[in-house]
Parts: C-alpha cells; sequence; structure tokens
C-alpha cells in the first residue's frame, strides 16, 4: 500500500507546531499501525530528518503508552483496540491518514505526538489506593469472600489501561471514565468501603484542579475506550459523590 | 557483605527466612526519615519495593523510563501468579512449589532463595486482595485458581488474561498512596545511566531526564535495581519495545556479576513471526495450554498442503493430526514446562510438518476444549439433547469467559476467528532467568547495590515455571528486599545527606555525556534499529533454541565486528538535549551490543544442556536435555574486566541438601 500521512509536529512544548505530510510506499496490510510509523522513521533518519516522536512501548495493548489520534478518532477507526493494535489492514491503498496529539489542556504536548499525562498520575496519588500496609500482616485471602458478579464488576473497571482517549473523545475533555473506573473498581469491593468517601471527593476534586471538563453524558468515552470501560462507572462515581457529599 | 558469598543463614531449610529476619539489624524508624534509597525501574518489583521500603519509612526516589510506573512491563504479564495456598486442597503445600520450581529450573538455581519464594508466597495473595487486587473468583465468592505448566496442581491466582495488569496497578497504587505522603519521589520518564560508587559503596546515579535531555545527579544510601531482563538483545521477543539491560549492563560494568547469562526462556506460545517489518512479538499466555491441545499434523503431505494454503486444518480428523506432546509426555501432556514445549515444536517444525507459511508455527487448537465445556454447560443448564451447534455455542461462551481478551488480540493480529479455527503459535524469547548475581540478601556484588526481580538471576535456574515471575517480583518487592536491606542500612544511619558534589559524581557523569555525546556526532549512515535487528538474527540464529560450539563461536566474533560496525556507522538524528528516541535506543543498544558477547560466552562455556540452555551435542537418543551435574552444577559469575569476551568465570557450586537431584522428566 502507498499512503499519503498528514502528522502533526512540534518541536518541544513551547514551540508552535504544524501539520506536515509524508508518503509512505510498500506497507504490508499486515503492519500494525505503529509498525508503519516505524517504517516512515527510518525513512526519515535515512534522509536525515528528525523521526516523529510517539509513546510507544508493550505494543500489545495493556500498556497504555500509545495514543494516536487518528483520522480525528482516538486510537484509529477500529473499536476495542489501541493503536498499536490497530491494523493496516483497516486501511486502503492510496487513503490519506491524519495523525494528531491526543488534545486536551491538561495533556500539555512535549513534542510531536507525544502528551504529558501525568495528570492521571496525580488523580490515582489523591485516592486511588485502599491504605493497607504491604507488611503481609493481613488476614486470609479467602476470608474475604465476595460476591462473584460484584468482583467481576470491579475488575472490568479495574482494566483501564489509563491511556487518556476518554479525555480525547469528549468535547469537554473530561476524565470522568478514567476517574470513575478506579472508583467503582474500589466501591465495588469489601476492602474499599471504609475510605469510600474521601476517596471519591479528593479525585474528583484533583481531577477538576488539573482542568478536565465536565460530564456531559455524550457517551463519546465509552465508544472510544479500547477495554471498553462502562458508562455505568461515571453513574456509580456519581452516586458515591453525592453520597460521601451529603454526610 | 558485598562479596562473592551466598550468605545463606545456617539451620534447617523451612526455618532459615524466619532465623534470618529474626537475626539481622534493623533500622530503628527515627533513623530511617534519615536514609534515602533509589529504585531504578518500577515494574512489580521496583513498585512493591518502593511501596514498602517507604511505607517502612525510608526516603524513596523511584525512576523508570515510561511516563508512568504504570506502564512497566510487568502489566503485560497474562497468566496468573503461583502461591502454595492449597485452596482447591489438592495436596499443593509450600515444600511441592519450593520442589517444582527447583527441578523446572533444572537444578540450576539456590535451594535457600527458593524456599523462602514458596514460603512467601502465600502472604502475596493475602496482600494482593487487601489493597483490592479483583481476582478471579467462584460463584461462592472465593478465589478461583487455574494450572500451569511443569505442575500437576492447581495453584495460579488469575484475573482473566490481565493478571500481570492487575498485580501492578496493585503495586502502582501502593506507590500513590506513598507519593502522596511524601515518601516517594517518582522521577518517570528518566533513565538511569551509570552507577556512582563512593568508596567501594553504591551511592548513586546518573540519570538522564528523557524530556530535557539534561543529566541529573542523584544520591542514595543504597541503590536497588529492579529494570528487569534482557529478552530484547534477541531484537524480536515479547518485551516491551524499551525494555533493556542498560540498568543492569551499567552495575556489572561497575563491579556486579553477571550471573547465567544464556539462561533464557524461548516461550513456546507466541504469535509466529508474520514478516520483517515486525517490531516485536506477541504472548499467548500459557494458562491457554489448559485447555488448548497442540498438534501439527501427521503427514508432511497434509503440512505441505496447508502451507500452500491448499487445505484447512479443521479438514484433518482426529486420526490426521500428530498431538506431539501429549504423544511424547503422556503424564504432563500440553502442560510440560516451557522450554520442553518450545524444543518440541521447534522439532516438528525442522523435521517439516510446520503449518503457517514459513513453516515455523503449529496448532493450537480449543474445539475439544468448547465441546467439552459446552455439554458441560448444557447439562448445567438443563438442556435435554442440545444439538452439536448448541454445544459449540454454550462451549465458545465459556472459553471467552476464561480467554476472551487473548482470543480477541489474536483476532486482531493475525486476522482469524481462533474459535473456528485452531490458533497458530511458535516459540519466542519471553523471560530471561539470568540476571546480576545476588547473595541470599538480594546484594549484588557491590555493597548497597540489590538487584530484584527479573534483573536479578536468584530463583528460577535455568528455565522458569509459568506464573512464577510475578510471584517472585512481589516477594523480592514487598517481603525480602524491604528487610534485607536494613541489615546494611543500619551501618549508615550516621552518615547523613550524601552529597553529589564530589569527585566520583563528576567523573560518573563526564562519562555518561562523552557516550551520548560521541552518539549524537557520529553522523554515520545506518539506523539503530538496523544494527539492533542484525544482533537480533545472530543472537536467534546462534544463540536461540539450539546452541553449538562452533555457532557459538561465530556468533561471538560477529557480534564483536557488528559492535566495532555499531560505533563506526550509527545515525543517532536530533540533539542530546530535548527528547531523543533515537539517542536512547542507541544507548540501550550499545549495551545490548556488549551483553550479547558475554551471553554467548556462557553459553560455550556450559558444556551440558540444562532448562532453556540446549547445546545440541549434549542430549539424549531421544532428543532429551543431557545435564551435567558434575561439572556445571554451579552458577556461572561473570566478572567484567573491560572487554565482554575477557570476563572472568566465578562459581557459586550449588548444593542440594533437602532435594533429590534426578533427572528432569515430564514422560
Amino acid at each position: 500500500m502507498n499512503l499519503t500521512l498528514k502528522i502533526w509536529r512540534q518541536k518541544n512544548a513551547n514551540a508552535k507546531g504544524k501539520v506536515v505530510t509524508y508518503q509512505v510506499s510498500d506497507i504490508s496490510p499486515d503492519m500494525s499501525f505503529l509498525e508503519m510509523m516505524d517504517v516512515l522513521n527510518e525513512q526519515l533518519i535515512e534522509k536525515g530528518d528528525e523521526p516523529v516522536a510517539f509513546d510507544h512501548d508493550c505494543r500489545e495493548g495493556i500498556c497504555g503508552s500509545c495514543n494516536l489520534q487518528i483520522n480525528g478518532e482516538p486510537h484509529g477507526p477500529d473499536r476495542g483496540v489501541t493503536t498499536c493494535q490497530l491494523h493496516m489492514r483497516r486501511f486502503k491503498d492510496g487513503d490519506t491518514i491524519v495523525i494528531e496529539p491526543f488534545r486536551a489542556k491538561a495533556f500539555p504536548i512535549i513534542k510531536d505526538l507525544v502528551v504529558d499525562r501525568s495528570s492521571f498520575d496525580r488523580i490515582q496519588q489523591a485516592g486511588g489506593y485502599i491504605s493497607v500496609n504491604t507488611s503481609g500482616n493481613t488476614q486470609d485471602a479467602n476470608s474475604i469472600p465476595i460476591e462473584k458478579d460484584n468482583a467481576d464488576m470491579s475488575f472490568y473497571a479495574a482494566t483501564c489501561i489509563g491511556c487518556g482517549a476518554c479525555v480525547a473523545a469528549c468535547k469537554n475533555a473530561s476524565a470522568m471514565l478514567f476517574t470513575s473506573a478506579k472508583v467503582s473498581q474500589f466501591a465495588l469491593l469489601p476492602q474499599g468501603e471504609v475510605e469510600a468517601d474521601r476517596r471519591v471527593l479528593q479525585m474528583v476534586e484533583q481531577m477538576d484542579k488539573e482542568g478536565f471538563g465536565n460530564c456531559t453524558n455524550t457517551g463519546a468515552c465509552e465508544i472510544e475506550c479500547p477495554k471498553g470501560i462502562s458508562l455505568e462507572n461515571i453513574a456509580r462515581m456519581n452516586r458515591e459523590y453525592l453520597k460521601a457529599s451529603l454526610k | 557483605m558485598g562479596t562473592f558469598e551466598s550468605n545463606t543463614p545456617k539451620g534447617p531449610l523451612a526455618e532459615k527466612w524466619t532465623n534470618h529476619k529474626n537475626n539481622i539489624n534493623l533500622v530503628n524508624p527515627a533513623n530511617k526519615r534519615n536514609i534515602d534509597v533509589i529504585v531504578v525501574g518500577t515494574g512489580l518489583a521496583g513498585g512493591s519495593a518502593a511501596a514498602t521500603l517507604a511505607e517502612l519509612g525510608y526516603n524513596v526516589k523511584t525512576f523508570c523510563y515510561q511516563d508512568s510506573p504504570r506502564r512497566a512491563h510487568s502489566i503485560a504479564a497474562q497468566g496468573g501468579i503461583n502461591a502454595a495456598k492449597n485452596y482447591q486442597g489438592d495436596g499443593d503445600s509450600i515444600y511441592r512449589l519450593f520442589y517444582d520450581t527447583i527441578k523446572g529450573g533444572d537444578y540450576r538455581s539456590r535451594e535457600e532463595n527458593v524456599y523462602r519464594l514458596a514460603e512467601v508466597s502465600g502472604n502475596i495473595i493475602d496482600q494482593c486482595v487487601a489493597q483490592g487486587v479483583p481476582f478471579a473468583r467462584e460463584y461462592g465468592g472465593l478465589l478461583d485458581n487455574r494450572s500451569f505448566g511443569g505442575v500437576l496442581v492447581s495453584r495460579t491466582f488469575y484475573a482473566k488474561g490481565q493478571t500481570g495488569q492487575q498485580l501492578l496497578l496493585g503495586a502502582y497504587s501502593a506507590m500513590n498512596r506513598q507519593i502522596n505522603r511524601g515518601k516517594i519521589k517518582a522521577y518517570n520518564r528518566h533513565e538511569m545511566l551509570d552507577i556512582v560508587k563512593v568508596d567501594g559503596k553504591a551511592r548513586g546515579i546518573i540519570a538522564r531526564n528523557l524530556v530535557t535531555g539534561e543529566l541529573e545527579r542523584h544520591s542514595a544510601h543504597a541503590v536497588v535495581i529492579a529494570s528487569g531482563g534482557y529478552g530484547n538483545v534477541f531484537f524480536l521477543s515479547t518485551n516491551a519495545m524499551g525494555s533493556n539491560v542498560t540498568a543492569s549492563w551499567k552495575i556489572h560494568k561497575k563491579g556486579a556479576y553477571f550471573a547465567n547469562p544464556c539462561f533464557t526462556q524461548i516461550h513456546p506460545t507466541c504469535i509466529p513471526v508474520s514478516g520483517d517489518h515486525q517490531s516485536k512479538l506477541t504472548l499467548m499466555s500459557e494458562s491457554l495450554r489448559n485447555d488448548g491441545r497442540i498438534w501439527v499434523p501427521k503427514k508432511k503431505e497434509d503440512a505441505e498442503a496447508i502451507r500452500a494454503g491448499k487445505k484447512k486444518p479443521t479438514e484433518l480428523s482426529e486420526e490426521e493430526r500428530d498431538y506431539y506432546l501429549e504423544r511424547r509426555y503422556p503424564a504432563f501432556g500440553n502442560l510440560v514446562p516451557r522450554d520442553v514445549a518450545s524444543r518440541a515444536a521447534k522439532e516438528r517444525c525442522d523435521a517439516g510438518f510446520g503449518v503457517n507459511k514459513t513453516g515455523e508455527a503449529v496448532y493450537l487448537d480449543f474445539s475439544s476444549a468448547i465441546m467439552r465445556y459446552g455439554k458441560e454447560a448444557a447439562t448445567t443448564q438443563k438442556i435435554d439433547n442440545p444439538s452439536d451447534a448448541k454445544i459449540k455455542e454454550l462451549g465458545k461462551e465459556v472459553v471467552e469467559a476464561k480467554y476472551g481478551n487473548l482470543f480477541q488480540m489474536y483476532e486482531k493480529i493475525v486476522d482469524q476467528n481462533p474459535y473456528e479455527t485452531p490458533m497458530m503459535i511458535y516459540p519466542a524469547v519471553h523471560y530471561t532467568m539470568g540476571g546480576v548475581w545476588v547473595d541470599y540478601n538480594l546484594q549484588t556484588t557491590i555493597p548497597g547495590c540489590y538487584a530484584i526481580g527479573e534483573a536479578n538471576f536468584s530463583d528460577h535456574g535455568a528455565n522458569r515455571l509459568g506464573a512464577s515471575a510475578l510471584m517472585q517480583g512481589l516477594a523480592d518487592g514487598y517481603f525480602v528486599l524491604p528487610y534485607t536491606i536494613g541489615n546494611y542500612l543500619a551501618d549508615d544511619i550516621r552518615t547523613g545527606a550524601i552529597s553529589t558534589d564530589t569527585p566520583e559524581f563528576e567523573a560518573a557523569e563526564k562519562e555518561v555525556r562523552e557516550r551520548i555525546e560521541k552518539l549524537v556526532n557520529n553522523k554515520g549512515t545506518k539506523s539503530v534499529d538496523h544494527f539492533h535487528k542484525l544482533l537480533g538474527k545472530i543472537m536467534w540464529n546462534k544463540v536461540g533454541m539450539a546452541r553449538n560450539e562452533q555457532g557459538l563461536k561465530e556468533a561471538i566474533s560477529e557480534i564483536k565486528e557488528l559492535r566495532e560496525e555499531f560505533w563506526k556507522d550509527v545515525r543517532v538524528p536530533g540533539s542530546a538535549d530535548e527528547m531523543n528516541a533515537e539517542l536512547e535506543k542507541a544507548g540501550r543498544v550499545a549495551d545490548f551490543l556488549e551483553l550479547g558477547e558475554l551471553f554467548a560466552k556462557d553459553a560455550l562455556h556450559r558444556n551440558e544442556s540444562c532448562g532453556g540452555h540446549f547445546r545440541e551435542e549434549y542430549q539424549t537418543e531421544e532428543g532429551e536435555a543431557l545435564r551435567d551435574d558434575e561439572n556445571f552444577m554451579y552458577v556461572a559469575a561473570w566478572e567484567y574486566t573491560g572487554n565482554p569476551s575477557e570476563a572472568i568465570l566465578h562459581k557459586e557450586e550449588l548444593n542440594y541438601e533437602n532435594i533429590e537431584v534426578k533427572t528432569r522428566s515430564y514422560k
């Protein structure tokens, strides 16, 4: 396949960025999207140009590093996959592909397609944990039976990879889906109950502080989420928040 | 301390760890506030160690090259974590887990370390559940288990195919709690480029800020290396793109011995290579071997027809299939250890029975599992005389609930539906058992420098059993290192803060800077990946699944030449004072080019086959590994002397007092 790529280039956080057009040829449909980017970068290096910077690591859809906005959609046209799991067979010979970074006030650009998502870490630091020491002096694991359905729902919420697609998809750049996934994971488990109020209040406060927008229930986040994190989590977080603020 | 002594405690095996903990020095809580510890790497081992050290009161600094600790490659571990809980009542015990691990490692690991690992394994599960890790449960609300290779009990705890993710996020949340308290300072997007020694002791590191390119000096009273394994020396592996040996290699060059580098795990069930463009390989969890059956066609004509696209695997009847693992190893069947399964796949493919275009793939088939589960489900749901289609439908639901995300991953990559046609799989580099040599306290031969998790060599011998890497990472980080390190730090309570404004830091930073400048100013003609791919080819062809004397000798000289070529002709675009991914890669590949040579040297010196190390000259008539306990029952710890090929061999003899050394058999 031969493709035209329109890619956001930006030297650093303070520089002005622009879209630059590149051509790549001989792209195999079996390549992943990032392997296609590798081909482009090899080509640029050979010509003496600077390769395009983008975040990536595990390349199997679990680390959450990769985060490209492809033709206007976070992680591209496929559902339920990250950028690294998107394959070129999804595109046609002669296609033009527009590649941008995830855009949000709380995700400032570092370089080209690389953005700073440390705001997500700070939301987690505000309360995304159960305060138990790791001394090992806890009770036997099976002394806390947990209803399977709750355990499963908790697990599904916990499969969030923190990529930021929900924020990039949202017209308000809201981080509600991300934050609510962690709140839900613990809200559904007896171990998390003790600190539930403090957790939800602090995490939401931090989320607002970081400059993420509010949720207006458009649901784009759920559709673009590569892990299928459900909107129900946002509803659950709203309930938890209300409950905690009325106390 | 800091010498080449295993420092294993005296006394009966089962009491050693408890006695040791009772006898080592402690640091009083008030003094811990005055002690700094650096942790390099924030995966399961590093993340859990950092959290625990901070809880204990030490000031911790963590370093990772990713943008967040949550992205460390532990996150990609799929299948599970072992623990000797015996919740299934199938006769499991600490001793059995210990025994399985020693035997699985082909009698090349240290008894005392492995026993301790088995001993603390149960606590890991308790700890993780308390932290809110959502393990799989049964309807009764209790934890579920599955089986992994090389064992005859069900002791693996799991969270669907995302166990590593859930455990890592548990450790990450424990870290976050300490970051919030100000006890951990996390330096993300930072890479350690050298260790700094003062008076022979590890006292800090030089790190590069990967956003600004700035070199930073960080001091501490001890340095913990938790930077994972070196499988990417093969270019293609299941490791993350950024996984590297740099931190381990830098400490090796400053005095830490490197042990058993040739012990590498080739995992049997990975998605086969599809072409030259491939940047990495994807694992299909070993848990799939619980239900999937591995086979190739019995007749070569069928294999040829399948390769040519003239036949489909589903067209072959049961009689036309060779379930070669079940045939060769009836006792363990599809659940033989990884090294055995990998070699058996290679043997069939080399003999001409491979099933993909390149002839380097075998089938992993779920059709009988789907029917079996379907029948069970029909019975439970009281469906009388269900049709085959109904059984299949019900069976698919069960399989999806167990392995859904893995099947989806497979379908995305290969573009085939594994519910309908068998998966194609082939062995790939996955894990490195070798690593930095450590004593019982996990201390390297540099005083004050520790290595934990995959970065060290200690627990898996010549082959690691499935679901044991997560166990070791968390055991080291939560339950071992935070206590053993106190014994060393107890002497440091009066040292006070360590200045970075010293000749030692100056010299280390200068060395790092010069190397970076050399790379950036080299202006050669070939990209970093060009060299990395060539290195990978040499490693895979001559130091891979089967090795021989001649090939290894060739590999050593070829790697040396390639390294010289690299330094002459590599091109690193951009500058050193900005975010520069090519520069990062160049530094890592430069280190792989040195490690590769030591790796081959180690494989050449070990004139035996054991675990993942298979020397063609040393095999039984049936093609099984032939160990030489008389001459090679030792850990090969290499001392750097200025050139990887001139490394000096130190031997740590292994003594088995509690286990009878036998020929490993899974037949």
